[in-house]
């Protein structure tokens, strides 16, 4: 694997698989009663946050303590980061400090490529989030989340499924980074939105040769239910309401948002996730929030045993050849 | 005075003849010319042309001389092969009124290096509300005739139909900076397929066109000369292609890094590439170079545009825009646009001198080269191949797209009314009045 997880671009096939299939042994932690590993103990990680994120956050630090890092939580607000350093500053001060890898979060698209890029630090980037850009933390979360609903199994891909994802992909870093990884795991894409809260770009475009983005578009959600494996909602932001993307809350909620008549139309298998935080009424009702088909908590588990894989084999060093000696080390920490 | 022959110099690409400069013009032209000189160049190889006239220069002075000054900014331009600048408005305080156009103009004059030709913002502060004195910066010793916001649009159509009908008063253009400033709230860089991919605000195509047709309307609804900055797109090129065809004098340039570089560089987050008006996509690029052979944008204007390393040297959400271009700019229109065929040396003075100079309504320069006219001179080896090294560079800044880039061609020397302002690739000592 690469030493920073920056998008889910730079996954493979066999990169995305394998940190699944870790992500699916390190599940089996969350039963025991002590839920820790030494695997990352004498390594030091920071969560470097310049944006809010409670869940996120306390995600990634629950996966750094049950693989025994040590943790610095570095917040920007309150720190020096609010009286005017720089982020190239803060990364020398981290690097300074010895950080193993950073796991940033951040308002602009681009801050942890850069940080990546940079010489600034020489530890590994694990991006959490940036700008409008990409979350591929999340977009592991949600294929190891459809992997186990949908084909199950170590080594399964999700080859042939189809996965519709609804809402304000415009400004989604979820968006960005499950279309990534989903077709790189064999999934079909449908992005279904108004047009106004579609990235250009993301529909081939005969005039400029331009190919697009690999998915398909639809601006109709009730067409695209039935043939549906897995229905992604996107949260709209509030702001966005005022900002002339759609005429008004109730319409946006009348045209793409899910209700229990909407959820009788997807076949039985299929499931509805959300990466929350939800907007109940707005986006999605209550009645499906609630179904036992909503997989929204579910996801939440399984978003710590994911980041405990990336962490576990972007520090641990690990490729395809350690795969047996990382089963047998899971096994016999107990 | 000290006087140069320069022997066996292709003037504008064309047969070797030997030049001979004393006294501030060119003294004689021809073959085997043998005449006593305080110095001799052998210029077997290398192209003369007119001394390049740059329309859009961000020298920084006053107010970010950490980024570059009027000395370093004319330093720099000289060893790019420029003799005179036209040096923006966007400095601190703003250049807006006769008191600091005429600082700029005066800072150039003791450089020495380059003849600045500052120009003065159209509105008060850039702010868009209220024409500056116009009048005032043209009766200043600055002698100010290109006026603009640059950085920003004179957005408001009642204030830039104004500003067009009271700068015929003396001959003035008023240079827009056009971009429509709702249609590009929170833009980062060319919208499209990359931007939507790196989730970075897009800056549409259209943001741009809308106000250049605009632009070009009133320009001709009220009979005045409308000079377009830094043309990105190709739909622009169409705007002012049929502007042109319609007989209005409308002028407009590009920016060399537009001839060269698209927003697919941007993938790497590197603010280096970060500028206004953002780098576009390869059809664009095709469509500017197309339009400068053909001489419907008039001029190459570097938007030569320094900032400090700490200005660059962050994420790019927060890195400034612009890139440092002076010293660069010919090697690019050489790469861009005489190496694919598209122009010959004699279209380079044509769009890098005599029609700035035109459009600039400086009459020293853009000369034609011959006997008697002022020995405003560039002399550039086409031959030379060589990766770019900022740390050479004379601006004080140092953001440049190229670094470590194979461009060809280097300038060898500049002459500005006959004194040598570069020398063997080296900048002269001391520049000053004479």
């Amino acid at each position: 694997m690469k030493r920073h997880l920056v998008s889910a671009a730079d996954l493979s096939r066999d990169d995305a698989l394998l940190i699944l299939d870790t992500a699916e042994e390190l599940a089996q932690l969350s039963g025991r009663a002590v839920k820790k590993l030494p695997t990352l103990r004498g390594r030091t990680v920071v969560n470097l946050f310049f944006e809010d994120s409670t869940r996120t956050k306390t995600s990634f630090e629950v996966a750094e303590k049950r693989l025994s890092a040590d943790v610095i939580n570095f917040s920007a607000k309150g720190s020096s980061v609010s009286k005017g350093e720089s982020l190239k500053d803060t990364a020398l001060t981290l690097q300074a400090m010895g950080a193993d890898a950073v796991v940033i979060r951040h308002h602009a698209s681009g801050a942890p490529a850069r940080l990546a890029q940079s010489d600034w630090l020489h530890g590994s980037v694990i991006n959490a989030g940036d700008g409008t850009h990409e979350h591929p933390t999340q977009a592991l979360l949600d294929a190891f989340t459809m992997r186990r609903h949908l084909n199950a199994g170590l080594g399964n891909d999700l080859s042939g499924r189809r996965v519709t994802i609804v809402g304000d992909v415009l400004h989604s870093r979820v968006a960005r980074s499950n279309v990534h990884l989903l077709t790189t795991l064999g999934a079909q894409v449908t992005f279904v939105a108004p047009p106004t809260l579609l990235p250009i770009g993301i529909e081939p475009n005969p005039d400029t040769g331009a190919a697009g983005w690999p998915c398909e578009v639809s601006y109709d959600l009730d067409s695209v239910l039935p043939k549906t494996d897995a229905l992604m909602m996107l949260r709209v932001q509030r702001e966005r309401m005022n900002a002339a993307f759609f005429p008004t809350e109730r319409e946006y909620s009348r045209r793409y948002g899910m209700n229990g008549s909407r959820m009788a139309q997807l076949p039985e298998h299929a499931i509805v996730m959300h990466p929350g935080p939800m907007v109940r009424g707005m986006e999605i009702t209550a009645e499906v929030a609630d179904s036992p088909r909503c997989t929204v908590v579910e996801q939440v588990a399984n978003g710590v045993s994911v980041r405990m894989a990336v962490l576990y084999l972007l520090l641990g060093g690990a490729t395809l050849a350690d795969t047996a000696a990382r089963t047998d080390s899971v096994e016999t920490v107990q | 005075m000290v006087s140069y022959l320069i022997r066996n110099a292709r003037i504008l690409g064309g047969a070797p003849q030997d030049l001979h400069l004393a006294d501030g013009v060119i003294q004689a032209i021809g073959t085997g010319l043998a005449v006593d000189a305080d110095i001799e160049i052998d210029a077997t190889g290398m192209i003369v042309l007119p001394g390049l006239v740059d329309l859009h220069t961000h020298l920084r002075e006053p107010g970010r001389e950490d980024a570059e000054t009027v000395l370093t900014g004319t330093q720099a331009a000289a060893m790019g092969g420029f003799t005179a600048v036209h040096a923006m408005a966007n400095t601190t305080p703003v250049a807006d009124t006769a008191g600091v156009v005429e600082q700029v103009w005066r800072l150039g004059q003791e450089a020495g290096y380059c003849d600045v030709q500052p120009v003065g913002a159209v509105t008060v502060g850039l702010e868009g509300k209220k024409l500056a004195e116009l009048g005032a910066m043209h009766e200043s010793a600055a002698n100010v005739r290109v006026f603009s916001d640059d950085g920003k649009c004179v957005d408001d159509a009642v204030l830039m139909r104004r500003a067009l009908e009271y700068v015929k008063a003396f001959d003035g253009v008023v240079a827009q900076h056009a971009q429509e400033p709702r249609l590009t709230e929170g833009a980062q860089m060319n919208e499209g397929q990359v931007s939507g991919e790196l989730g970075l605000g897009g800056w549409p195509a259209v943001a741009e066109e809308s106000i250049i047709a605009r632009d070009v309307l009133l320009a001709a609804h009220v009979g005045s000369r409308l000079h377009v900055c830094h043309l990105s797109t190709a739909g622009s090129v169409e705007i002012v292609r049929w502007a042109k065809s319609k007989g209005w004098d409308v002028t407009a340039e590009v920016t060399p890094h537009h001839l060269l570089l698209t927003d697919e560089l941007v993938r790497s987050y590197d603010p280096v590439y970060k500028v206004n008006p953002p780098l576009r996509t390869a059809e664009d690029v095709q469509a500017l170079r197309k339009a400068l052979a053909d001489g419907t944008i008039d001029a190459v204007a570097t938007d030569h545009a320094p900032h400090p390393a700490e200005d660059k040297d962050c994420e790019w959400a927060v890195a400034a825009m612009g890139m440092v271009g002076l010293e660069t700019a010919l090697s690019v229109v050489q790469q861009t646009m005489v190496d694919t065929g598209l122009l010959n040396w004699e279209g380079v003075a044509d769009r890098m001198s005599h029609r700035p100079a035109r459009i600039g309504r400086l009459t020293g320069h853009g000369r034609p080269i011959s006997v008697g006219e002022p020995a405003n001179l560039v002399l550039f080896d086409p031959a030379y191949r060589g990766a770019v090294n900022p740390e050479s560079f004379a601006t004080r800044s140092r953001n440049t797209p190229y670094k470590g880039m194979d461009l060809p061609g280097r300038v060898h020397a500049t002459f500005l009314r006959g004194r040598a302002t570069v020398l063997a690739g080296e900048l002269a000592e001391q520049g000053g009045l004479e």
